[in-house]
């Protein structure tokens, strides 16, 4: 994984915006990388951040008065000081974005084909006729029956799932090399999200493209991604391979989130431990480890050492930004694997080192 | 919809039975004088007032003369005679039509052009001083009402009485088919007039509208599409002008009701000065034809604004 061959790399991302009750730093320094053709699974609550470093990567919170610094390269150019027309050629043409709710993400009065022909042509210089032509074909590649008919249908005519496939016909209006997916199936019925989750693997495999897919669900990213990031209140606080990520996850909030969630390999009576405590405020983080006020294992000083992300020796493309010692960390998670809550863990593992 | 439209038609007719009724009343009820005796001159005999009262009807019991009013309206199309100058309500209002049609259909075209780009472009520049200029101008134009502001134009630009004689003052109407140009001069000042609060209305509704739809998601995807700003900004005004649509059959009635007052501040011969003239001399059949004829409209309009409606936004189904 040299970052030569990355399609984008953000590195050092900040993401401010200035309000009344103070500055919200809701992207706070982080760096990742996307890879041609592979799925990048960006992981966290509601408010962490993933959803602002992403719109940032297509302009779109430069004119909501965003503070932006670090740097957003997509094939080597920087994003962040590319000007807005040279940004706008990018958008839906190299880059292009599906979001959560496809009903409000599609404009009501415009019909379906309309807004599928805007997207061709605002990148394209073909009639009107092409582009019709374009939009039935891509209504087509995403499932749509009868695409001839369905073109000439307003948003409400069709069904969540039906939507979010008109939004990813859009975003592949013109072949993108990335596709950024902004939580696609959170609004949709789950026995639809397997389809939309399904269909969006059938194109990357038949298009080549990259995905950025971003969700606070496990098990879309267990589905989807390559690699995973795990970001906590606008930092990346854990990055790896997906099958890294679920096998030996390091960081407390990752495992917070596993054992959040049910899992078929687990007893059915075992229950599921939540994350005590609420996000953090963007305004005014915590001190030191932003997740150590949440943090069953937190130990005192990680209240004031704030965390860098870094490698793990013995696997360096796993990174991780926790204060507790390795050693710790792999016997803490052992016991949590097999089903204790994090208060045996702590009993079984013992206190840290050097505490009394 | 072809039922939906015959509904709202025959409840039409129904709305300005009402009407007709209702200002019948108030008007015979409400002790605005005696027209008979505002006819029959200076010191009148009793006995001359009685005939006056049986020459115009009014000895009849009041239900009776309503229904006399009533079929010679409906069976013949006539509303009437004026107690004052014996002409035909019907033909009175037709020789006026012209000049208050000139006035108010220049002033709605001025009040939705202006207000609707005023009000797109404070959206676009929110909080920016030329947004606060206008949109505080905006408020004086609400508040003011059309006699002041009329006579403030005119105490400004009129040729005669002005500060700055560079328009035609009042009295200069002249009919569109008599002089085109000097028509259009002189119909200038009382556009602006009629037209500003409407205006001012549509420019804060169409502001705050704008504003909220640029915030919608389907915004956020046109710009995600990368679409050229003036792509995106037409997808919010498509959104953004349903609302205030609607809103153009209500205004009808307002600009209909400002219309008397501009006709008369600027001695426009239209049918607005006319009602203010019958008002004054209490004659009846002018003011009841004049009424029924501005409720038409109104009803009309908002007929038209509900249809329209049903092409704006498709989701609206009318069964």
């Amino acid at each position: 994984m040299s970052a030569a061959e990355a399609l984008l790399r953000v590195e050092d991302l900040h993401v401010e915006f200035p309000s009344e009750d103070g500055v919200v730093h809701a992207v706070d320094g982080i760096t990742y990388q996307v890879h041609a053709g592979r799925t990048l699974g960006i992981v966290g609550e509601s408010g962490s951040g993933k959803t602002v470093s992403s719109l940032t990567t297509l302009g779109l919170t430069r004119r909501q008065g965003a503070r932006i610094s670090g740097r957003i390269l997509f094939e080597g150019k920087d994003l962040l000081t590319l000007p807005e027309e040279g940004l706008r050629a990018i958008r839906g043409n190299d880059i292009a974005m599906i979001f959560q709710d496809p009903l409000s993400s599609l404009h009501p009065f415009y019909k379906v084909g309309r807004q599928l022909m805007e997207a061709v042509r605002a990148h394209r210089d073909v009639s009107k006729a092409q582009a019709r032509e374009r939009a039935i074909e891509l209504l087509g590649l995403v499932g749509m029956p009868d695409p001839p008919r369905r073109v000439d249908q307003y948003p409400h005519e069709f069904s969540g799932g039906m939507r979010q496939r008109v939004m990813i016909a859009m975003a592949l209006a013109n072949e993108p090399k990335l596709l950024i997916a902004d939580e696609p199936t959170t609004a949709l019925d789950v026995t639809v999200q397997a389809q939309i989750l399904g269909l969006m693997e059938r194109l990357q495999r038949e298009l080549g493209m990259a995905i950025v897919i971003i969700t606070h669900d496990l098990g879309v990213v267990a589905e989807m991604a390559d690699d995973i990031a795990v970001m906590y209140a606008g930092r990346i606080v854990e990055t790896a391979s997906a099958a890294r990520v679920f096998a030996a996850p390091e960081h407390p909030y990752t495992w917070g989130l596993l054992r959040s969630i049910p899992r078929l390999d687990r007893p059915r009576d075992e229950d599921l431990v939540p994350i005590p405590g609420t996000p953090p405020s963007l305004i005014n983080p915590p001190s030191g480890c932003h997740f150590h006020p949440r943090c069953p294992y937190a130990e005192p000083e990680h209240s004031r050492i704030d965390p860098a992300l870094e490698p793990i020796p013995e696997y360096p493309s796993h990174h991780v930004a926790c204060l507790l010692d390795g050693a710790r960390r792999r016997e803490l998670w052992a016991q949590l694997r097999d089903g204790g809550t994090p208060d045996e863990a702590l009993a079984a593992v013992g206190p840290p080192e050097g505490s009394s | 919809m072809i039922r939906y439209i015959i509904r709202r038609l025959l409840l039409g007719i129904v709305l300005l039975l009402v009407v007709c009724l209702v200002t019948f009343i108030l008007f015979r009820v409400l002790p605005t004088g005696n027209p008979a005796v505002l006819r029959a001159g200076r010191d009148p005999q009793p006995k001359l007032i009685k005939e006056i009262e049986v020459v115009l009807g009014l000895n009849k019991s009041l239900p009776a003369q309503f229904w006399d009013y009533l079929k010679e309206v409906v069976l013949h199309f006539n509303f009437g005679y004026s107690y004052y100058s014996q002409e035909a309500v019907r033909s009175l209002i037709s020789e006026r039509l012209s000049a208050t049609l000139s006035l108010t259909v220049g002033a709605a075209v001025l009040w939705i052009v202006a207000g609707l780009s005023v009000g797109i472009i404070s959206a676009l520049r929110r909080h920016s001083l030329l947004d606060r200029t206008v949109m505080g101008a905006s408020l004086v134009m609400i508040s003011a009402p059309e006699f002041w502001l009329g006579l403030v134009f005119l105490y400004l630009f009129a040729s005669d009485i002005g500060q700055f004689k560079i328009l035609p003052g009042a009295g200069s109407y002249v009919g569109l088919t008599h002089d085109p140009w000097k028509w259009f001069t002189s119909l200038i000042m009382p556009w602006v007039v009629l037209a500003s609060g409407s205006a001012a209305v549509y420019a804060r509704l169409m502001r705050s509208s704008l504003s909220e739809v640029m915030r919608e998601d389907y915004i956020r995807t046109a710009r995600a599409k990368g679409l050229r700003d003036r792509a995106v900004v037409g997808h919010g005004v498509r959104a953004a002008i349903n609302p205030i649509f609607t809103l153009f059959g209500l205004e009808v009635g307002v600009l209909l009701g400002g219309a008397i007052l501009v006709e008369t501040v600027f001695n426009i011969p239209g049918i607005g000065r006319a009602s203010y003239q019958a008002i004054q001399s209490s004659d009846f059949p002018v003011i009841q034809g004049t009424v029924l004829l501005a409720s038409m409209f109104i009803i009309i309009a908002n007929i038209l604004v509900d249809i329209a409606y049903a092409y704006l936004d498709p989701r609206v189904r009318y069964s």
